[in-house]
């Protein structure tokens, strides 16, 4: 039997059309946000953007560089003498937990969220630049071997992360503040830097 | 909403209209033991200190609802006249209190402290130990806190001679 060669052309395209799409790479598992959407935003804006919430003291109050967490917007040293301890979780019997909880605290004015604790020393950022302080983020021997993906799991679904906008009261009741760009455009902009390939700026 | 939890080796049920009503206030005004005392209500003084699941915690500062299911110990807990916990009883023969107010909240922290840290150094005290004295007592728990070790270590030495 003779096969015309018009099916032999639509056979070949039909395989060709699947293996197209069998190896189109995959730019990546977190879909939040539509990826045209963020192929339109310059990663430099993002990457800046991330960074004014990195550098914000409701995050950097808890990545310090010399064991001693921070507290309120002057960034004193945690009261009381507390420190980081062996576990970045305080020291054996007074701990973080002695008096934060999962939760923010609007009686006592307590802040507490999900695992407070210190981020690991090797995360310290204070008194780091911007570009040092991304340096820190991406190395896997400071990160905790944290690949991109996980670094922005980490970032943008982590309660504690999160907690920076959501910061309650402090013990005089007055809300703290929060980071001067929003957790949805913190997101986003967390999201188009990697999927840009997470490169930092040179001035 | 009712709460149930295990206070002193009893188990009790509160029934409590706001989840997040301090324990303090529950141990104090709804289970009546009034050892456990309110200093700053910020968490910063340490005098509502109490054990939850053995661990050190301001009361002022922790919702009842995080304590259900949970073995709470207060002062009164802690030991009693004939059998005082050995920090109870370093406190009595240093003589440590002097208005008394704070010092419940003291002796949670160091029991907390000795069962982490059966021999305490000098370090691991000003670490531990961050509660509050106006009275300025300080000088005489750190040496009832030494004696506290003391006296725990001879106390398991002579219950496994016993056994």
């Amino acid at each position: 039997m003779k096969i015309r060669p018009i099916y032999i052309f639509l056979i070949l395209a039909v395989v060709g059309v699947v293996l197209v799409f069998a190896n189109t790479p995959k730019i990546s598992n977190y879909k939040t946000f539509d990826n045209q959407e963020l192929a339109q935003q310059n990663p430099d804006e993002s990457y800046e953007k991330m960074m004014d919430v990195l550098t914000h003291q409701r995050c950097m109050n808890c990545h310090p560089n010399d064991n001693i967490p921070k507290q309120g917007d002057d960034r004193h040293p945690h009261y009381f003498g507390m420190a980081r301890g062996e576990d970045d979780k305080g020291f054996e019997a007074t701990s973080c937990n002695t008096c934060h909880q999962s939760l923010n605290n609007s009686n006592s004015g307590v802040p507490g969220a999900p695992h407070w604790s210190l981020a690991p020393a090797s995360m310290g950022w204070e008194g780091l630049s911007r570009a040092q302080i991304a340096e820190r983020l991406l190395d896997k021997i400071t990160n905790g071997n944290r690949s991109h993906n996980e670094l922005i799991k980490h970032m943008t679904e982590d309660d504690l992360v999160l907690w920076a906008w959501e910061p309650g009261v402090d013990a005089d009741g007055n809300q703290r503040t929060i980071p001067p760009v929003s957790k949805k455009e913190f997101k986003k902009a967390v999201e188009n830097w990697f999927a840009n390939g997470a490169i930092i700026p040179t001035k | 909403m009712e709460i149930s939890l295990t206070i002193n080796g009893m188990i009790k049920t509160v029934n409590v209209e706001d989840e997040n009503t301090p324990l303090l206030w529950i141990v104090r005004d709804l289970l009546d033991l009034k050892g456990t005392k309110f200093g700053c209500g910020k968490a910063a003084c340490g005098a509502c200190t109490l054990h939850v699941d053995d661990e050190a915690v301001r009361s002022c500062s922790y919702p009842v609802k995080f304590a259900e299911g949970k073995k709470v110990t207060t002062i009164e807990g802690l030991g009693d006249r004939e059998n005082p916990h050995p920090v109870q009883q370093a406190w009595i023969e240093e003589i440590v209190p002097q208005c008394g107010y704070c010092q419940p909240g003291f002796m949670m922290a160091t029991a907390a402290l000795l069962k982490k840290v059966p021999h305490p150094t000098d370090e691991d005290i000003d670490n531990n130990i961050i509660n509050v004295c106006r009275c300025g007592t300080y000088y005489r728990m750190r040496k009832a806190i030494h004696k506290a070790a003391k006296l725990q270590a001879e106390m398991s030495t002579n219950e496994s001679k016993e056994i």
